[in-house]
């Protein structure tokens, strides 16, 4: 593996070899000596034109547990605020010897296009409204975890049915988990409101349904995504009300889910705008399981990356 | 070496690891995968046989720790396993070979990483010289002379269906050698 750039660029084997080593990886955490050897003398660094604090922050300590040098340069303070291009931002990281690049950006495909242009290896930490790899790793992380008490393997996801619900038109955690799960062997289906599914989604692999109501009680996982307002130029809903009302994931709603069934969010969360306190809070919510396993899921996909020969 | 002559190495290792620590107090057997776990469990059988306790044994995986981690594509991470904390404790890290020593010297930093052991001991099935760093075992099975370019081949039932050490000429690296 060279870079990661989509979830579809991995297959069923390299999904499972990233999660087992990534069990493998949480164990650290535990432990007195948080560091891992492995990729001593190597530079990551993180290159965000967007903000983010634990996408950006998992990546910094995954790196640094494996002993890597990690840098973060975000666009703010630095020189994209002086109208550096994408490319010679790039360029100019890359020219003082990086191994690794993480990138977010707000314009889908910017990772793709840097990893044209330098020799380093490029992750892709969310691109526009593209994809989020390395959250749909994690996501897949935690499921897995939540159905293992019975299935010690991927044969888990099987005959699943994970909902992914909300603004799925500027999300690119739906559109990597959608390629991750459907390569996992998982059924999705998408909620949300017409206005919030993109134009083609009849090409998805995956079921589309506008009443979240019906959907709930035949969900394994209700994956709760964001109200990326800041994203949204108004119109998508008549309000905020309306919106929890048809979408959110209230109390009365606990009620659907199947027994065993658990809740995600990739956070940041609006709470009682598309998640109610009482659901991000439940005992069934995996929310702060999905942070932890952010630097496990990272630190296994940087080695995986960067563990070898290059 | 056949399955009985591993056998009686392993009960002779059995017996010094005890002896030498005088009973099996604050004993942890920790194996390098692969093939040094089911050794491991196969010592503390014995140990149970003998003293009837059951010495705790774990797993120290050193991939992330060697030496020549950039002199290949990126190697697949085995499983470590703590039974244990090791603080204060007296590991005895086993190993099927014992061959350059970098696999136990990888082992040794690996086991810093996690606690201060109060000793440490190594325990290997084979030891097969051309060693190239100051290490020696404190128990070991069987001293086997070999030439640089062989293979010493370990089979053990838990894995490949039988027990089994082999030399064998060299060019066959997808088996495990330390």
């Amino acid at each position: 593996m060279r870079h990661l750039l989509s979830a579809a660029d991995l297959d069923r084997t390299e999904i499972g070899e990233i999660l087992d080593l990534a069990e493998e990886m949480s164990l650290v955490q535990g432990r007195p000596v948080k560091k891992l050897p492995a990729l001593r003398g190597r530079t990551v660094v993180n290159l965000f034109f967007e903000d983010s604090t634990r996408t950006r922050s998992s990546f910094e300590i995954a790196g640094k547990w494996l002993s890597a040098d990690v840098i973060n340069i975000s666009a703010k303070g630095s020189s994209v605020s002086k109208g550096e291009s994408l490319r010679d931002t790039v360029l100019t990281v890359a020219a003082m010897g990086v191994d690794a690049l993480v990138i977010r950006h707000h314009a889908s495909g910017a990772p793709w296009q840097a990893s044209r242009w330098i020799d380093a290896h490029v992750l892709n930490a969310g691109d526009g409204t593209h994809e989020h790899p390395t959250q749909a790793l994690l996501d897949a992380f935690t499921i897995r975890r939540h159905f293992r008490r019975s299935v010690p393997d991927l044969s888990g996801f099987e005959g699943k049915t994970v909902a992914i619900v909300g603004d799925i038109t500027h999300s690119r955690v739906a559109r990597s988990n959608v390629l991750l799960l459907k390569t996992l062997g998982a059924q999705v289906i998408l909620v949300a409101p017409p206005t919030l599914l993109p134009a083609g989604i009849d090409t998805w692999p995956v079921l589309v349904c506008n009443d979240f109501d019906q959907v709930l009680p035949h969900a394994d996982i209700v994956m709760m995504l964001r109200v990326q307002r800041e994203r949204m130029a108004g119109g998508y809903f008549p309000t905020p009300r309306e919106y929890t009302i048809g979408y959110g994931l209230t109390r009365p709603r606990l009620e659907l889910m199947m027994p065993g069934a658990a809740i995600c969010h990739p956070g940041p969360m609006n709470r009682g705008l598309e998640i109610s306190a009482d659901a991000a809070d439940a005992a069934n919510s995996l929310i702060l399981d999905q942070v932890a396993a952010g630097v496990s899921v990272r630190m296994s996909v940087l080695y995986e990356l960067l563990g070898g020969a290059e | 070496m056949e399955a009985d002559q591993i056998a009686r190495a392993c009960a002779r290792i059995a017996h010094q690891i005890l002896e030498a620590n005088r009973g099996a107090h604050g004993l942890v057997l920790m194996g390098i995968p692969t093939r040094g776990v089911p050794l491991a469990h196969r010592l503390a059988q014995v140990m149970d046989e003998l003293e009837g306790v059951r010495v705790p044994v774990g797993a120290l995986d050193v991939t992330m720790y060697r030496d020549d981690l950039r002199r290949q594509p990126t190697r697949a991470v085995g499983h470590t396993d703590l039974p244990v904390d090791v603080e204060g404790s007296t590991v005895v890290l086993v190993d099927d070979v014992l061959y350059s020593g970098r696999t136990v010297r990888a082992a040794l930093d690996a086991l810093g990483d996690l606690g201060r052991p109060r000793a440490v001991r190594l325990a290997v099935l084979v030891d097969r010289g051309h060693r190239e760093l100051p290490i020696l075992a404190d128990h070991v099975g069987s001293y086997v002379p070999t030439r640089t370019g062989e293979h010493v081949s370990v089979r053990l039932a838990e894995l490949d269906g039988l027990d089994q050490v082999s030399i064998e000429p060299a060019g066959d690296p997808d088996l495990g050698e330390g």
